[in-house]
């Protein structure tokens, strides 16, 4: 029997479901490969909970647990939640827990654990960033995930694909970054809900991981369900690279599959873009909010702190000084990436322009850690979101931007354009 | 179920750290239900009483994957969100911890202050001055959980039954 042809998304979760096939909009009850919680939402929510019911995790070596938010410690309150997610993990066996080596959505691929063709939850919105290896990642709430802790199932509804297709290459100084804040502003998020944002191209071909997760990672911005890319010899060599190969459920969507509708991007005429406060969807061109002064350039998070981010953060920063009156703070997005980046002589370029070096974790993103904002404070960032008070005050402005356009900022103390000072 | 009670009115894309401050995300959530909503109506936590409805635009819940976001409504009284689109992490949360959420295109036209009475399985939310609202209703097997007061105690039911 020949079935109708299928997108990836489509495929994974028909294999994970048992079935031949699925069709948008369908519900199914799909099979978990893998279960990701973090510190913040993971054992001190799910812990009660299991408890309560007293019930059991199905498969401690499908559960990965990071503790990424609360690190390191700044006061008792989160030195207990860490201590208590240590003590979990160690309880139900769970063996793949990383403490304090990064945030989440970078510790899982830099340890092989995304696989392309699976089909995977995590208790956190960025989940999607997985999309990146080609497999279906969805991010839940606590009480989702202690459904999956205890049956190692969830339902879901099959979602139409979107393909964002980006034609031609990236111009200097723009960045997938600049790609997804621009698609902030133009797509409207209710079309996107429930929907998979699929990234497509020459311009996606062309991108190394890092890249390819910021685009998987801002889907939850877009207002999608997810987002994903087809795996290719750039998702294998990275896969080869930590030792972890590609696995046995790989799959590719067919070509000739229906998808809900296609947005081409004119990769080439991007500029940079940034988005003002308080909503990732007013962005508009760098070049519109040329002198808003900032006091504080924030280059971290899973978006924007990975050691390609960084690179580009030296590029604008190698030789040049941060400005007086701002303040410009890094924290890398791993332990790992901070290694490579101090092997590779980046750290040394950005500490020498006067980069504050802080610990790899959610920090100052997520409101929790060092670098949180005054009232009447601007910050320009690297991050994903810019809601009023995440940050710290909420009269405080964050602003986002690719790394380029943070260091620029960092360097004149306003919005500036990095094209400039890429040579 | 239905809901019966005085609507507050927000606008388009209510986050999740409007709803549940990141900055208490370490304290007890009573704490941080406090501050449900203050950044944009600082009243909020103070004036909103038992059953009354959160009414409001597209996106309502759209951000992080936080289950305080739909908690600190349900300790603010809150017994129902209306709006013309939820975030759907959001909306996945809200009724897996027992709070009816209803998309209703036309949640905005309805003023602050308005006494509502919200079905959830007719999917419909009428003024006290007659007009109705449709809603897409909530299915029947969902709401036994939300009326349960969300998977948790509806899983502890069904498993003692
Ligand atoms: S770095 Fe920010 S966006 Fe990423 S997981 Fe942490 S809090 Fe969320």
């Amino acid at each position: 029997m020949t079935h109708p042809p299928q997108t990836l998304t489509q495929k994974i979760l028909a294999r994970a479901a048992g079935r031949d096939t699925v069709r948008p909009g369908e519900i199914v009850t799909v099979s978990v490969d893998l279960a990701m919680m973090h510190d913040s939402g993971g054992p001190r929510r799910v812990k009660p909970m299991l408890e309560r019911l007293g019930a059991q995790v199905w498969d401690p070596e499908k559960v990965v647990v990071v503790s990424d938010h609360f690190v390191p410690a700044v006061d008792v309150d989160s030195a207990q939640i860490l201590d208590l997610t240590r003590k979990w993990a160690r309880e139900t066996q769970v063996r793949r827990f990383f403490d304090m080596k990064g945030i989440c959505h970078v510790v899982l691929p830099e340890n092989g654990l995304i696989q392309p063709g699976m089909m995977a939850v995590g208790g956190d919105s960025h989940s999607c960033t997985g999309g990146a290896w080609g497999a279906v990642m969805v991010g839940v709430g606590a009480t989702d995930m202690l459904g999956v802790l205890v049956t190692g199932e969830i339902w879901l509804r099959v979602p139409s694909t979107v393909r964002f297709t980006c034609q031609g290459s990236l111009p200097p100084g723009v960045s997938a970054k600049d790609i997804m804040l621009h698609l902030c502003a133009t797509v409207d998020p209710v079309s996107m809900n429930y929907r998979v944002a699929e990234y497509a191209g020459p311009a996606v071909e062309a991108m190394e991981m890092s890249e390819r997760m910021t685009l998987c990672n801002m889907s939850a911005e877009l207002g999608a369900k997810t987002g994903i890319i087809a795996p290719d010899a750039t998702t294998h060599d990275w896969l080869a690279q930590v030792g972890a190969g590609v696995g046995d459920l790989e799959v590719l969507g067919d070509p000739e599959a229906e998808i809900e509708r296609e947005v081409v991007i004119d990769t080439p005429a991007l500029a940079p873009q940034v988005a003002a406060p308080h909503s990732p969807a007013n962005t508009h061109a760098v070049t519109d909010s040329l002198g808003t002064r900032v006091t504080q350039a924030y280059i971290g998070a899973c978006t924007g702190a990975k050691l390609n981010d960084l690179h580009m953060a030296a590029k604008v920063l190698k030789g040049r000084r941060v400005a007086d009156d701002v303040r410009l703070l890094l924290a890398p997005a791993s332990t790992k990436i901070t290694a490579e980046a101090a092997r590779d002589g980046t750290l040394e370029i950005l500490t020498e322009a006067g980069a504050i070096l802080l610990p790899s974790g959610c920090g100052a993103c997520a409101g929790m850690g060092a670098g949180i904002l005054a009232d009447g404070e601007v910050c320009i960032a690297s991050t994903s979101r810019n809601f009023q008070g995440r940050m710290g005050s909420s009269k405080a402005e964050v602003w986002l931007a690719s790394p380029y356009t943070v260091a620029a900022a960092a360097v004149t103390g306003a919005i500036a354009d990095p094209r400039e000072m890429l040579a | 179920m239905k809901i019966d009670g005085t609507t507050h009115a927000f606008g388009d894309r209510i986050d999740t750290d409007l709803l549940s401050p990141g900055a208490y995300m370490k304290g007890p959530i009573e704490e941080m239900a406090k501050h449900c909503l203050e950044a944009i109506d600082p009243e909020f936590p103070a004036r909103s009483q038992l059953g009354d409805i959160v009414t409001a635009g597209f996106e309502f819940g759209t951000g992080s994957s936080r289950e305080q976001a739909a908690s600190c409504l349900l300790l603010n009284g809150i017994g129902c969100v209306l709006a013309r689109s939820f975030a759907r992490i959001f909306y996945r949360n809200a009724l897996n911890l027992g709070l009816p959420v209803l998309v209703c295109p036309t949640a905005h036209e309805i003023p602050a202050g308005t006494r509502l009475v919200v079905d959830p399985l007719a999917g419909t939310a009428t003024e006290a001055g007659g007009r109705v609202h449709s809603c897409e209703p909530i299915p029947e097997r969902l709401m036994q959980m939300v009326a349960a007061g969300g998977l948790i105690p509806f899983l502890e039911q069904t498993r003692t039954q």
